[in-house]
């Protein structure tokens, strides 16, 4: 009783201790710092090293070109282990111990969570580079990202079939199981109906189920343009192969839980020609990508980055931007203007800060060509 | 009427899986009168067997997709099991048969949950999910509006195949007699000069390297496997087993069909595809209610 006392009595405390701090060394010390939280080890160790990698890079270069304010930028970098409960006592070392101006994490949306409550009482930004859930900005006003929401991607791909793929008619196969599917089906609908598309057969999924014949055939029984699946790859991969054994040969397309390798290894052909959507593509045709995936791969042993190391790179100039508008390193002021951005110029896309401090952003459009992910076009919102 | 045919065929294709691994849950229980929980674990590790294997064969053979090959893959993965299936009867079944029936159906759900958890572990198969190699070349057959692939011909015919052999085995060999006999009386048929134990870990084996087979096969249809991919088929296949009268055969088979057609039919009409497993189970209970013994099961009067 005693000990879940004090955890509880333990956070605001806290808080308002590194406030005291941040309020005294805000002026004196000759660098700002900046901390950031990651999962460098465990489970989801390639994401939090991604964006780590691409944070590192972009505090290099902004020191390279002479720090801000007159200031050089320190980076204070904690591993949470991708456990839970790691995440809260490093954003608590960061900000009472080191007294951080902001915090930059995290890619998984859980992590995020836990971390912002204690952002936000403390006054402190925190600026997420991957996490698409909607609830994490809904935290309190401190809290910021620098990727689109979940959601938002269902009304990129509305206007990628209307526009690109010239589909009048098309069918929804979500998987009931997931929120972020029903999310991604929902504003693709909103969107399709706008542009004055008709979906002509809804049907649903459990994911982790292996067999879809019966759904495909009562979507190829609706004779579709083409069919949005925004499922996660090892389902979608699956769904792929049933639909060609099916006949059912019109293109398939979904959101970034299509993105990845075992998509490829499982779906083969199958997924062929099939779309989705994602944050960035290494390939795409922009000067701010070449340039970046330049540095990346000199800095990183010819390293190919990946999204999560670009919105890293991106969190990082996007609080750098912030500062210097601020022209000062105070937690609030920063804040301010991090919420004032209009037009950020990032590697994932340009960026406007909305009312609930979400990036409003283009999309890429990606398309499964002979065994690997090739970049088609740029979506705008 | 090309719609109809083409659901029948994908519900055929799903309902001989089932009815594979329902063979499997009701031999042991014909035998035993227990529901043998590792069973769709053992499904998962003979579609890993099938994986492992896979180039060492084709290596051997001199190439991929013969039909030697894929023979030689499942009749290999299926002896695995089959060995493995005996190994957890003797180490976890056999110490509590004398105990009431209860402590031996923890245990099984138990040793399902223990094969679970090894095999996700990062140094055995890991959580994520792996192609599986074609192991037979694939063909497709199209007949007007209506698709088929050679795997969903291959299906029912193992599956018949299979029925066939254990209905033979059951009832055709001195083996098969003392399986009915264990399963009518243990004691009487042990005095009768029947070793029981023996018999009873030949069912084992039996019911494990069908459990193999279906899943080399299942893993064919949906080329991604994982270690918690026996979870939701054997549940059906149990469901399957139940309803078709479980300890029956053929009861098996027809349970299978039953809730694979149903399935694939119910996930094809649009407004009632997320509810499809509940309504198909509705229907199982509605079957069950009026046939409380399955659909060929015997009804039997519990002796007081």
């Amino acid at each position: 009783m005693l000990v879940r006392f004090l955890s509880r009595a333990a956070l605001p405390l806290s808080a308002s201790f590194a406030l005291l701090l941040v309020g005294c060394s805000g002026g004196g010390s000759d660098t700002i710092k900046v901390g950031e939280f990651a999962s460098l080890t465990g489970k989801e160790a390639t994401f939090g090293n991604s964006s780590h990698e691409g944070t590192l890079l972009a505090f290099e270069e902004i020191n390279a070109a002479g720090g801000l304010l007159g200031k050089k930028l320190e980076l204070i970098t904690e591993d949470n282990q991708t456990k839970p409960g790691e995440t809260a006592n490093a954003v608590n070392k960061l900000i009472a111990k080191d007294g951080v101006v902001a915090l930059l994490g995290e890619v998984a949306s859980g992590r995020s969570l836990e971390a912002a409550p204690i952002c936000q009482q403390s006054k402190i930004p925190m600026i997420s580079p991957a996490s698409t859930n909607p609830q994490v900005t809904q935290t309190g006003d401190y809290i910021f990202r620098v990727c689109f929401i979940d959601p938002f991607q269902g009304t990129v791909m509305a206007n990628f079939a209307t526009n690109t793929l010239k589909a009048r008619k098309v069918a929804i196969f979500t998987d009931v199981k997931s929120d972020y599917s029903k999310g991604l089906a929902k504003y693709f609908k909103e969107r399709f109906a706008a542009n004055q598309g008709t979906i002509v057969a809804e049907l649903d999924f459990n994911g982790g189920d292996k067999d879809f014949k019966g759904q495909l055939t009562a979507i190829k029984a609706a004779a579709p343009d083409g069919v949005f699946v925004p499922g996660y790859y090892t389902d979608v991969a699956l769904i792929c192969i049933q639909a060609k054994q099916l006949g059912l040969n019109v293109p398939l397309f979904g959101g970034d839980g299509w993105e990845s390798q075992t998509l490829l290894e499982i779906g083969k052909e199958a997924v062929e020609g099939h779309y989705f959507s994602t944050h960035y593509a290494a390939d795409a045709a922009s000067d701010k990508v070449t340039a970046f995936v330049a540095a990346y791969k000199k800095r990183f042993n010819g390293k190919v980055p990946d999204a999560m190391a670009a919105l890293g790179y991106d969190s990082a100039f996007f609080l750098a931007d912030g500062i210097k508008r601020a022209a000062t390193a105070e937690p609030a002021k920063i804040r301010d203007a991090l919420a004032a951005t209009t037009a950020f110029d990032a590697v994932t896309g340009q960026i406007a800060m909305n009312p609930q401090r979400d990036a409003v952003k283009s999309a890429v459009i990606l398309q499964v060509k002979n065994g690997a992910f090739k970049f088609v076009e740029t979506v705008n919102p | 009427m090309d719609w109809l045919l083409q659901q029948l065929i994908n519900g055929l294709g799903l309902g001989s899986i089932y009815a594979l691994i329902a063979l499997g849950y009701t031999m042991v229980y014909g035998v035993l009168r227990f529901i043998n929980f590792a069973h769709s674990d053992i499904l998962m590790l003979g579609a890993f067997a099938a994986l492992y294997l896979e180039p060492h064969v084709s290596r051997m053979l001199g190439g991929p997709q013969s039909i030697l090959g894929a023979i030689l893959i499942a009749a290999v993965a299926a002896g695995l099991c089959a060995l493995l299936g005996i190994l957890i009867e003797f180490l976890a079944y056999r110490p509590l048969r004398q105990r009431p029936r209860l402590a031996v159906l923890i245990t099984a759900i138990g040793v399902s949950l223990l094969i679970e958890f090894t095999a996700q572990h990062e140094k055995v198969f890991s959580a994520k999910t792996q192609f599986f190699p074609r192991l037979l070349p694939e063909h497709s057959f199209q007949l007007g509006q209506v698709y088929f692939s050679s795997t969903d011909l291959l299906v029912p015919a193992v599956t018949a195949a299979m029925l066939a052999a254990m209905w033979f085995i059951v009832q055709k060999t001195r083996t098969g007699t003392a399986m009915r006999a264990v399963s009518f009386n243990q004691q009487a048929a042990s005095l009768m000069g029947v070793n029981v134990n023996r018999i009873i870990s030949f069912t084992f084996g039996l019911g494990s390297a069908l459990a193999a087979i279906a899943g080399i096969l299942y893993a064919m249809k949906a080329p991604g496997i994982e270690p918690l991919m026996g979870v939701q088929p054997g549940l059906r296949a149990f469901i399957a087993a139940v309803l078709g009268g479980i300890g029956n055969l053929p009861g098996a088979v027809v349970g299978g069909l039953v809730l694979g057609i149903l399935e694939t039919f119910l996930g094809g009409i649009p407004w009632l595809s997320s509810y499809r497993d509940g309504i198909a189970f509705a229907i199982l209970i509605l079957i069950l209610l009026f046939k409380p013994a399955g659909l060929l099961g015997k009804a039997t009067v519990e002796k007081v």
